[in-house]
């Protein structure tokens, strides 16, 4: 067995010992060869998006920053939605400039770095852990100050202009519906709660409004919160053109209220305190009704996610118990649907 | 067939073991596999217990709302529930449509996430 693995494994050694070397030499000729790479921790992603922690010595360079990365092989595969993480360097910039609190881009990686795609970043500190920023005693003002602070973000956010950024695709309510629906459909599995879902929100789609930038993921996980509230929106790459009513309905959706239903925005606070931010900082006028029908979206989006996620253990994929188990979730946004649809 | 020790119990001594011998053992992605683990076990033991009453009470249902007595096949009543949804010869306007999904939706949470949050909510409603 020996035989066979040894030229593996030191493929794989040597494959970790380039990287830190590339890695070292893009750092070095950042800083003018005032910093260097001490050590590079790989904190999350899944397999086709990498983070990294990397620390640094040096006197002109902060202690630790980000990178994000997908290796060369799997960098931007046409099937998924997701913009690539050069143009998410962009869409980031561009929010810093609009005075939204996003990390600070430092450096977008380019081929000649050897790396693949990304871009590192500045680290801020806080906390993602939606259960932590809930019901832990020191983010209790951080949740008061929440509200509005995501209503400013989210108006800074829709003011963006995509211009340059061609990756950015239009995609309407009725646009996703019609393509979850497909997706749905696809799985062969009859779920009727869904199709009475899908065809209700095709009787009752509200007139669509004029397209916005859209950050398409705005939710507790995906924003990183300190005692004193939102410190940094992150995880850009489901970015879209859209309605804005779409991300102001998605972190109100049940499931990402993470068992504090009786808040509905977000399990932490009154989406009306949002809205009224929203509109103060130059969006436009909604009233919590207006977000119903996007809430409704954002349900049957979820549970058809998570039919697609167990469908990627099913069909060996993915085979682990994890999303095996999130086949069971699905049950979780009928319940969500009956209880929306019936107050409609 | 023998039935000692039956399914159920397996399962339940397996999930004793990953809670109190496996769990603490572990660290990092394992242990949070794990937890997932353990709470698939526990859908499992409530699905065995559950199923046969939950699929007999949702045909009863189906059977009645769709006008098909005869139809024993539960997903042949689903797939034609679908189609007349699709078809609207039924809608959300129908009380009747209303209380079976909410129905179903309840008895399914129950076994794949009795603390769901949503689950409490429909309960308060019902």
């Amino acid at each position: 067995m020996e035989v066979i693995f040894f030229p593996l494994i030191v493929a794989k050694m040597s494959e970790l010992q380039d990287f830190e070397r590339r890695l070292s030499a893009v750092i070095e000729r950042i800083y003018n060869g005032s910093a260097k790479l001490a050590a590079a921790d790989r904190l999350s992603g899944g397999a086709s998006q990498e983070t990294w922690l990397l620390s640094l010595t040096g006197t002109d360079s902060p202690p630790d920053i980000i990178l994000r990365r997908a290796p060369a092989a799997t960098a931007a595969t046409p099937e998924s939605n997701a913009i690539g993480l050069s143009n998410e360097a962009q869409l980031i910039a561009k929010a810093a400039e609009a005075g939204v609190p996003v990390p600070k881009v430092l450096y977008v990686l380019e081929k000649c770095d050897g790396l693949g795609e990304g871009f590192f970043m500045t680290r801020v500190s806080g906390e993602t852990i939606a259960r932590r920023i809930l019901r832990d005693e020191r983010f209790g003002q951080a949740r008061a100050a929440l509200p509005g602070q995501c209503g400013t973000a989210l108006a800074g956010i829709h003011s963006i202009s995509p211009t340059g950024i061609e990756a950015l695709k239009v995609s309407g309510g009725l646009d996703q519906l019609k393509r979850y629906d497909e997706t749905y459909q696809t799985t062969g599995i009859r779920r009727p709660v869904f199709d009475l879902a899908v065809v209700w929100l095709q009787d009752n789609a509200p007139k669509p409004l004029p397209p916005v930038l859209v950050h398409g993921d705005f939710r507790l996980g995906n924003i990183m919160v300190d005692e004193t509230g939102l410190a940094s929106v992150l995880d850009w790459e489901l970015a879209h053109l859209g309605d804005p009513r779409e991300d102001i309905a998605w972190m109100c959706v049940n499931s990402w209220r993470f068992g504090q239903s009786e808040n509905r925005l977000g399990g932490f606070g009154d989406v009306e305190a949002l809205l009224s931010a929203y509109a103060e900082a130059g969006g436009a006028s909604f009233t919590p009704a207006d977000i119903d029908w996007w809430e409704i979206l954002g349900s049957l989006k979820w549970g058809i996610m998570c039919m697609m996620m167990y469908e990627s253990y099913r069909s060996g994929a993915a085979p682990n118990v994890e999303r095996a188990a999130i086949g069971r979730r699905v049950s979780e946004t009928e319940i969500d649907l009956m209880n929306l649809l019936e107050k409609q | 067939m023998y039935n000692q020790p039956s399914v159920a119990e397996l399962v339940e001594a397996v999930k004793t073991f990953v809670d109190e011998t496996a769990m603490p053992e572990l660290t990092g992605r394992s242990a949070f596999h794990a937890r997932v683990a353990s709470n698939v076990l526990g859908t499992i033991s409530r699905d065995i217990r559950a199923r046969e009453t939950n699929d007999a009470e949702e045909r009863a249902r189906l059977q009645l709302l769709l006008d098909l007595p005869d139809e024993e096949e539960l997903s042949v009543l689903n797939d034609e529930l679908s189609r007349r949804l699709r078809a609207r010869e039924i809608s959300a306007n129908s009380a009747k449509l209303m209380s079976h999904l909410k129905k179903t939706a309840i008895a399914q949470v129950k076994v794949d996430q009795p603390s769901y949050s949503g689950l409490l909510q429909a309960l308060k409603e019902v």
